[in-house]
């Protein structure tokens, strides 16, 4: 698979990014004599001092792609366990407490078990990827994630010969996500990938965003990221991975079959049967783009679907 | 039924009522077409990480919400005596019909970009009109309300007469329209439009109620 490189060059080093950090600090405490403690707190909350800088190796980037702001990124999400507006999450989350955390691996497979989340991850290397995100709802991001492959996670479980796709669930805890109080969807969140879709070198079980723990709004402690397919697949706060002979169904699919199919590839040819999937809107920016097929990741992916019809399996 | 005494015997407009009308309706269509210029233009962020998506669905919303204080003069003032309110219904109507009008124009011109770029076409524009059937039942809703927005005229309501009542009956189509509009828009969560239908289902449901009093 052809991965570009982003010569090391043009990331900001660590080191700097720290220094500006510090610098800024000792330019607060420099500006508190002249301008009051007050106003040094309000510039502090109302600043992005606060924001990180994006890192990693960018996958499939396009020459005009950069990464969505920190405040996007972590404000402006779909995670109906934490409320159906896009700000709600990053509101309701804030009380959520992603640990401990323990990961459920069962089915088809000769290695299952419940695992703390710090032992699930030891075994594998975290690696920064910064991925362009695709939401079904026309609307798109750059997203530096961080995270393991979870073809790692896989290959531990040892799938059978019999497991042909995995099933992921999120925690089921109205207590904690006051969102599934309502019946919006029916809980807990579900979604699969076919096996070979799961062992795609670009599919990624993020644990962070930005070179940070992910937030609790962005899907803590382990999400899923399929950077080819539509953003809902990307299921969050995951607790159950299970192996499974047939094709599992998922939430959206199982709330709206005409909208929301199995395999949602991002695929400019195939609306939404309430708006075109042809175009999209970069968080940030004024002016449309085109969608691209597979989202930018046609060459890496294509092949596993060939002698699919996609208009069928959308 | 004889007149009872308005209620808190505020038998005439209280002063300033007219000006608080004018800057409630306006205020939400200046606002909004100011913030999406600021978010884009002066990098500030009143409109989170979506104002063009936010501002279109707070005019639909600002248009279902004219349309419903439209509709609940008639039974404001039968309930509480203050016939002073009758004069308002006009602008509000109109005030619908100017929300609904920015609603269309921010989704085919911002949103779509229908006239300021080349990468959506018409074609596509014909598409959303006519084979989604939240934007036909949408666009049919705003298109009825063109001949009532019309005929608001003094002469032409002196020049209709009876037809005027008539046709301006379509008003309680329009409502329902676009009330089923927003239903169709969500995502799964209908908590919202189900307030409107309520506030709607009263308003209507008081219309019936009433009508059936007066003719037994």
């Amino acid at each position: 698979m052809p991965i570009p490189k982003l010569p090391s060059s043009e990331l900001t080093p660590e080191a700097w990014y720290l220094d500006r950090r510090r610098f800024l600090a000792a330019a607060g405490v420099a500006g508190a004599g002249l301008l009051g403690a007050a106003r040094i707190a309000q510039a502090a909350t109302q600043g992005q001092q606060d924001a990180p800088q994006a890192r990693g190796t960018p996958y499939g980037l396009q020459p005009n792609d950069t990464p969505t702001p920190w405040a996007d990124v972590t404000g402006y999400n779909n995670f109906y366990e934490f409320g159906t507006g896009k700000e709600d999450p990053a509101r309701n989350a804030v009380n959520f407490v992603p640990r401990p955390w323990t990961v459920k691996v069962d089915g088809l497979c000769d290695n299952p078990g419940d695992f703390q989340l710090e032992d699930f991850l030891k075994p594998s290397r975290v690696e920064d990827r910064i991925y362009r995100m695709r939401c079904v709802e026309a609307w798109s991001m750059v997203i530096p994630w961080r995270g393991i492959p979870l073809k790692d996670v896989i290959d531990r479980a040892r799938p059978r010969a019999s497991a042909k796709f995995v099933e992921f669930t999120t925690l089921m805890d109205a207590r904690r996500m006051p969102g599934q109080r309502f019946p919006i969807l029916d809980w807990p969140y579900v979604e699969g990938l076919r096996l070979d879709e799961a062992r795609h070198p670009l599919t990624l079980l993020a644990t962070g965003v930005y070179g940070r723990d992910l937030p609790n709004q962005n899907g803590a402690p382990l999400r899923l990221v399929v950077p080819w397919k539509y953003g809902f697949k990307g299921i969050k706060s995951i607790v159950r991975i299970r192996f499974t002979e047939r094709q599992p169904l998922s939430s959206w699919e199982k709330s709206a079959p005409q909208e929301y199919g199995f395999y949602a590839n991002v695929n400019p040819q195939v609306d939404h049967p309430r708006w075109s999937q042809a175009t999209e809107r970069r968080i940030g920016e004024f002016r449309r783009r085109p969608t691209l097929p597979f989202n930018g990741y046609a060459d890496q992916v294509a092949s596993l679907y060939s002698g699919l019809d996609l208009r069928r399996n959308y | 039924m004889a007149a009872a005494k308005p209620l808190g015997g505020i038998e005439r407009q209280p002063r300033g009522f007219g000006v608080v009308l004018i800057v409630a309706a306006t205020v939400p269509a200046l606002w909004y077409a100011w913030a999406i210029y600021s978010d884009f233009a002066l990098g500030s962020r009143y409109l989170g990480s979506d104002p063009i998506k936010a501002a279109e669905h707070a005019y639909g919303a600002w248009t279902l919400r004219a349309l419903l204080a439209t509709l609940a003069i008639t039974p404001l003032r039968r309930l509480t005596g203050w016939n002073w309110l009758a004069k308002h219904r006009r602008a509000l109507g109109l005030y619908a019909f100017s929300y609904g009008v920015l609603h269309l124009l921010v989704w085919a011109i911002i949103d779509v970009q229908l006239i300021i770029d080349d990468l959506v076409g018409w074609d596509v524009v014909q598409t959303d009109l006519l084979k989604r059937p939240f934007i036909t039942i949408g666009m049919l809703a705003l298109l009825l309300m063109l001949p009532l927005a019309v005929t608001s005229t003094k002469g032409m309501i002196k020049r209709l007469g009876k037809s005027w009542v008539k046709l301006h009956r379509l008003v309680y189509v329009v409502a329902v329209l676009g009330l089923i509009h927003f239903f169709m828009a969500v995502k799964l969560d209908w908590r919202e439009p189900l307030v409107y239908a309520l506030i709607l289902t009263a308003l209507l449901g008081w219309r019936v109620v009433d009508a059936r009093r007066r003719t037994t």
